[in-house]
């Protein structure tokens, strides 16, 4: 660069540049925030029932007493001592509820664990490395996903003798028949993010695979995981619920699926005892809606789509605040009686 | 100080198109030298191989055939870990070579640590605020801790000029590092470019495809034309004084201020394919040779 003319550094154009920016005070804003869904009446409904859902089923079980405990009167509707009744042999569904709601809990988290930690392995590190190891994970995932996924884990928690059909087992089942969607996603987006500059950048300055696979492209994946975490402990606490119904559930726990399958047993439906099954029902359909609730707000995050209309709106507010400020100070200088501040959060 | 000197380099690439399997060659033969100090510019159009020869030189690709030999001062040869020390790199969008989640902060430790240029994390920010300083960023305290969406894109490519100088390199490969930029801030960065080269004597390789900016900040020209080298020389010599027909060409599409009105597309169309690429003229040795074969065997050739 010898032909430049000397001390030409700090031309105009170098001045030009908007130096504002930078000097103001504008708060320094995290990286997170930018990965957290925007509040809204739906995202906040989806939560309320995860953690509503969540509370009954960590703190329930200290507040209720015995639930195998048998009584000797029978099958009995909703009453004061009992709030949800009892069943067949006298056991006091709320205490089973709240036992219950733990154990599904407990392997839904599990199982979520579980799959997406598998399907980061086969979906990242397999997209990351390419050529072989790329096609072999592929096609791993690719002959996980035809398997059907409830006859193979029927036939897996059948072959495992009762006794040790525990807890982990049936969440190992669970989450071994059930990463390989949540792998393809993950493979799809590192694919795109792979190849991206700062992918480059960093492998250029001498980064480690592992270092540019966790610290670099993982971050940006974070969205995606977390949606694919929370439809891995929907599909959980579902399989579960169905394996246990049909009896081959953990044979140490108490989960819903196991109060459906005694009141199944107990002939509750034709007895006309709603109390017995509705609950553990209804259990598991709202745990399932509110996830899918904070799904669809994570997918805001994701969806380019999604995306833009969530910034416009942004922009709108901001606007708007600014409107409002504006329109305030004008009137404070005529003398008017200043509006109370909107919070938009 | 630190030299690369690239002999022969070839580069193929495998297309494949159902069962076919056709063989693209990419870079052919392309030889040249960076020193500490000076300044070669690389230019060609999209596809000449420029950013082949920038991937391949900052060890992203394997070449097919050639050599490219880093020496340091006292002869020794740079490998490994010590490569990725001496040879870096500014890519060409600033809004995609810095990572949207992370700190601009980090972007700068992250090269000072893996190089051990700094032992703790004080050590580590007073660099990074230092490193920011050099490049024009301040207040530097104010912009290290900011996410690179909350900068302009001249902004973002300074932190990206001190990321690839922060591991300590002598050797800066800058592939187009202005083409996404507003013109007006251009000149900033190629000044900015200019003076840390002067102050750490580095070797640059400058990649463009913009003739004008080319001769203005380097001191050679290599011109590419699919793959081979068609002209190289003293940058006025090769703008000036054109002798390959893509070189005038090029040298023609620049539009002229001082000549209003005047296109290229006055000239009509350019059949392609009609421009020959199997012979270079070399304004160092004031003869045209024959391009696209190893060094060692280049031939005089009268065109």
């Amino acid at each position: 660069m010898t032909n430049l003319e000397p001390a030409v550094e700090a031309t105009a154009a170098d001045t030009a540049e908007p130096p504002a920016e930078a000097s103001g005070d504008a708060p320094v804003r995290s990286g997170w925030r930018m990965l957290l869904p925007t509040m809204t009446p739906w995202l906040a409904t989806g939560l309320v029932l995860i953690v509503g859902i969540t509370l009954f089923g960590l703190i329930g079980p200290f507040l209720v007493g015995d639930p195998d405990q048998i009584r000797d009167m029978g099958l009995t509707g909703p009453s004061a001592e009992f709030p949800l009744g009892t069943t067949q042999i006298g056991q006091d569904v709320l205490a089973q509820l709240a036992y219950a709601t733990r154990g599904s809990l407990e392997i839904g988290f599990l199982v979520g664990v579980l799959a997406t930690i598998l399907s980061c392995f086969f979906g990242i590190y397999g997209a990351y490395r390419g050529r072989f190891v790329d096609e072999a994970f592929s096609l791993l995932s690719n002959v996980f996903l035809v398997i059907p996924g409830l006859p193979l884990v029927i036939v897996i928690s059948g072959f495992v003798p009762r006794e040790s059909r525990g807890l982990w087992t049936i969440a190992v089942v669970l989450a071994v028949t059930s990463w390989a969607a949540s792998a393809r996603v993950l493979r799809a987006q590192t694919l795109s993010v792979r190849n991206r500059d700062y992918v480059a950048a960093s492998q250029v300055s001498g980064e480690r695979p592992w270092r540019v696979i966790t610290v670099e492209i993982l971050p940006n994946l974070l969205p995606v995981i977390a949606s694919q975490f929370v439809f891995a402990v929907i599909a959980a606490i579902l399989g579960e619920a169905g394996l246990a119904f049909i009896g081959l559930g953990a044979s140490n726990s108490s989960t819903l699926g196991t109060m459906l399958f005694y009141a199944q047993n107990g002939f509750a439906l034709p007895l006309g005892a709603w109390w017995w099954f509705v609950p553990p029902g209804l259990m598991i359909a709202l745990f399932g809606m509110g996830l899918s609730i904070v799904n669809f707000s994570i997918d805001e995050i994701i969806n380019p789509k999604l995306k833009n209309v969530r910034l416009h709106r942004r922009q709108a507010r901001r606007a708007a605040r600014r409107e409002r400020r504006l329109a305030r100070s004008s009137r404070g200088a005529a003398g008017g009686v200043p509006e109370p501040e909107v919070s938009d959060r | 100080m630190t030299s690369v000197r690239v002999t022969d380099l070839v580069k193929d690439y495998t297309l494949r198109s159902g069962l076919k399997r056709t063989r693209l060659r990419a870079v052919d033969h392309v030889s040249l030298e960076l020193v500490p100090g000076r300044t070669v510019a690389l230019v060609g159009e999209s596809g000449s191989g420029k950013s082949t020869i920038a991937k391949i030189l900052t060890r992203m690709e394997r070449p097919t055939s050639g050599k490219v030999d880093v020496r340091l001062d006292d002869g020794a040869e740079v490998h490994g870990a010590a490569y990725r020390r001496e040879v870096q790199m500014v890519f060409q969008d600033p809004f995609a070579s810095l990572n949207p989640f992370h700190s601009i902060e980090h972007h700068l430790a992250r090269p000072l640590r893996i190089h051990k240029r700094t032992r703790t994390k004080e050590e580590t920010r007073e660099r990074v605020l230092e490193m920011l300083e050099r490049v024009n960023l301040t207040p530097a305290e104010n912009l290290a801790p900011r996410r690179p969406h909350e900068l302009s894109g001249g902004q973002r490519q300074r932190v990206a000029i001190a990321r690839a100088l922060a591991p300590g390199a002598q050797v800066l490969i800058a592939d187009e590092p202005v083409s996404m930029l507003d013109v007006s801030i251009r000149l900033g960065v190629l000044n900015l470019l200019g003076r840390l080269q002067r102050e750490d004597d580095l070797a640059v390789l400058y990649i463009t495809h913009d003739l004008a900016t080319a001769r203005h900040f380097s001191d050679e020209i290599v011109v590419l034309y699919r793959g081979r080298v068609v002209e190289r020389g003293p940058s006025d010599a090769v703008i000036l004084d054109a002798h390959h027909d893509y070189t005038k060409l090029l040298a023609a599409a620049a539009p002229d201020p001082e000549r209003p009105g005047s296109v290229a597309a006055d000239r009509g169309p350019v059949d392609r394919d009609a421009i020959d690429n199997s012979v270079c003229y070399d304004h160092f040795a004031g003869e045209w040779r024959e391009a696209g074969v190893p060094a060692a065997e280049t031939k005089e050739r009268t065109a």
